[in-house]
């Protein structure tokens, strides 16, 4: 990547803002911060799933099952619940392959069939893994059924607590800051790893798949390992940030995973533009803040108005995204900030 | 023995209703190669309609079986009018693009569709008045009500009424004609959207029965009933092989049976007290008749969901379907 002076200058001033920017949000509150934080997480979910959706065009509606099988490995294997407390550089990859596992499971008998197949087969994975949460209870009680586990152990590296605060140089590190730099470099090496795949052989192997499964089978594209493969990567980083969600909530339950927040994953990756990291990045931070705005505004508005809550956020929050879905596709296929071949390719058959 | 029948009377009550669902789902991808995701929220849709009529009318002190068409007579349009909206809305100007294009739309409208009918009817399960007096037989042992019995013969009338639809009337070439080839069909003289948009209202037609049938069985109708009925009547169109209007039906019914037997037995067949072999190592649960069941009847919903898979894997055309492409 060869950059311009400008480009360059660009880049660090991003960089200072975003490191900045906790300690402004604390300002405001740590609420802010801890907000930013699942914000950040959506953001790895969505590139997660761009891989499958964006890269390789397979729609994946369960997404949020390799998120939740992640979770619960984190909190399986640091808690109370078993009595194991392994360390967090030990679970998260445990978290990432067996995630990964559960992709090729899924992904090995529906893939050679076509989209929408695999589509309604992810959907319905989704709802399985949550039934099996919910009900691996008993005989031997495995997840703790709908209670969920709690006391989930907090990151640890050496002395450094991530469920207290320290202060180093004057500066006061909260949990929640502490996890946001967490969260930034793992961010950062997601997005390096997703850039070096876009331009590597398997990158364009998925975009070929995508655009033309059959002249990508001719052009000697093993297609089925090659998607199988998205299946994997994306079910991987679901596991990472379902192991980093189980950490900083310091619980799970089944309800966390339902199919509402695939759809919502879905939405981000598709307002911003599938394929496209920036825009599959500013989709998803655009609608984590979504239900902030609207508890903010609809709230009180409602208040002021009718002296009641007629409209609950929650459900608004899920009409935006639907609205979301059906109106990108509608008006601007490729999203709001398309990659350039995308954009090509979702406009040429229209009508 | 008489579990058995019970549950194979069960079986094809719920298996029926998973039929005309299935029909709507199988219809629409005969004519477009598309799955329509709504379909399962347009059948609540007509649980919640129906049940909003049945209420209101259940004090009027008209006669049950009035009240009960009334709420059906109701459902129809609306589910027929939203069924239509979808194709115009979501569909129609998405057929020429992309095939994700077309799922991913179908998707927002069924959370849509869902999220509205959250706002309309709230959160929490409507009871279904039961003002019909649901008398129940006696058959060899097991029981059978009047509700399910209903169920049952006004479903085969609907497939009945369908295939003499599809088989017999003109409009039911076209429909089949389309479905073979668009183009061809056009060039026949043939108004593909009409076509098209007629599946859609046909089957959101049915859909709207078929969920007054679920909630009166159930005695319960909820905002989010639409997505598992919608999933599991998918599976019975995938088994029955998708696009296939007696593949539909078959699956459909076969599915409910195979649910019915699967919650019935499943539970007992998986009790490891029961394995010789298990019991052993098991002995201090087992001991005092206690059991070790691994999975009970609350894994009901993954049944339909292991057999869709199953059928992908070893005949993903299903049982009565064409050959299904890997893409079109």
């Amino acid at each position: 990547m060869n950059m311009s002076g400008r480009e360059k200058l660009g880049l660090a001033l991003i960089a200072v803002a975003l490191i900045a920017l906790p300690f402004v949000l604390a300002l405001a509150g740590t609420a802010w911060v801890r907000i930013t934080n699942f914000a950040v997480l959506f953001v790895l979910l969505s590139l997660g799933l761009n891989i499958v959706v964006g890269f390789a065009g397979l729609l994946d509606l369960g997404y949020v099952a390799f998120y939740a099988v992640g979770a619960y490995v984190y909190a399986l294997l640091a808690s109370p619940h078993f009595g194991l407390h392994l360390p967090f550089w030990v679970i998260l990859p445990i978290g990432a392959a067996v995630a990964c596992i559960a992709g090729v499971i899924l992904g090995a008998p529906t893939l050679r069939l076509r989209g929408d197949y695999l589509a309604i087969v992810t959907l319905g994975f989704g709802e399985i893994v949550r039934i099996f949460m919910n009900n691996l209870s008993s005989p031997v009680n495995l997840t703790n059924g709908p209670k969920g586990i709690n006391r989930i152990d907090s990151f640890r590296i050496g002395p450094v607590n991530f469920s207290g605060s320290d202060t180093i140089a004057g500066l006061v590190f909260s949990g929640p800051i502490k996890y946001y730099y967490f969260l930034m470099l793992v961010l950062l090496a997601v997005i390096v790893i997703n850039r070096r795949l876009q331009d590597s052989r398997i990158g364009r192997a998925w975009v070929a798949i995508r655009e033309d499964e059959v002249a990508a089978k001719a052009s000697g594209i093993n297609t089925r390992n090659i998607k199988l493969l998205a299946f994997a990567m994306g079910a991987s980083f679901g596991g990472i940030a379902g192991g980093m969600f189980a950490a900083m909530q310091t619980f799970v339950s089944p309800e966390s995973f339902v199919l509402n927040e695939s759809i919502m994953i879905l939405a981000m990756v598709v307002l911003g533009g599938m394929g496209n990291i920036w825009g599959v990045i500013a989709g998803a931070v655009l609608l984590s803040f979504v239900p902030e705005l609207l508890r903010y505004t609809v709230e009180p508005a409602q208040m002021a108005l009718f002296g009641k809550l007629l409209v609950d956020p929650e459900v608004l929050r899920m009409l935006v995204f639907g609205l979301a879905l059906v109106f990108t596709m509608r008006f601007r296929p490729a999203g709001l900030w398309p990659e350039t071949r995308h954009r090509r390719e979702m406009n040429e058959n229209r009508a | 023995m008489d579990t058995l029948l019970q549950q194979l009377i069960n079986g094809l009550t719920t298996g029926s209703v998973y039929a005309v669902v299935a029909l709507g789902y199988t219809m629409v991808y005969g004519v477009i190669q598309l799955i329509n995701f709504a379909h399962g929220e347009v059948v609540m849709i007509g649980a919640m309609v129906a049940f909003s009529i049945i209420t209101s009318l259940a004090g009027s002190g008209m006669p049950p079986l009035v009240i009960v068409l009334a709420g059906v007579m109701a459902a129809i349009p609306a589910c027929m009018a939203i069924g239509y909206l979808l194709e115009r809305a979501a569909y129609r100007p998405l057929r020429h693009a992309p095939r994700l294009a077309p799922l991913i739309t179908a998707i927002g409208m069924s959370i849509i569709l869902q999220h509205l009918a959250l706002l309309a009817w709230g959160r929490n399960p409507l009871a279904f008045p039961q003002i019909i007096d649901n008398r129940v037989f006696g058959i060899g042992g097991a029981a059978i009500s009047s509700v399910q019995i209903a169920i049952i013969l006004l479903s085969l009338t609907m497939m009945a009424g369908l295939s003499w639809f599809v088989y017999r009337t003109r409009f039911g070439i076209a429909i089949r004609a389309t479905a073979e080839n668009v183009h061809v069909a056009s060039l026949m003289g043939v108004n593909a959207d009409r076509v098209i948009a007629a599946t859609f209202v046909i089957g959101a037609g049915l859909g709207a029965v078929a969920g007054v049938m679920y909630g009166s069985y159930y005695g319960i109708a909820h905002y989010t009933m639409g997505f598992s009925l919608g999933l599991k009547a998918f599976s019975a169109a995938v088994l029955g092989g998708i696009g296939n209007i007696a593949g539909a039906m078959l699956g459909g019914l076969l599915l409910g049976l195979v649910e019915a037997l699967g919650t019935g037995y499943v539970g007992e067949m998986t009790d490891l007290c029961h394995w010789p072999l298990a019991s052993g190592i098991l002995a201090e649960q087992c001991a005092d008749g206690g059991n070790f069941v691994l999975f009970g009847s609350n894994y009901q919903d993954v049944f339909a969901f292991l057999m869709l898979i199953l059928v992908l894997v070893f005949r993903p055309s299903g049982l009565l379907g064409e050959r299904v492409s890997e893409r079109a």
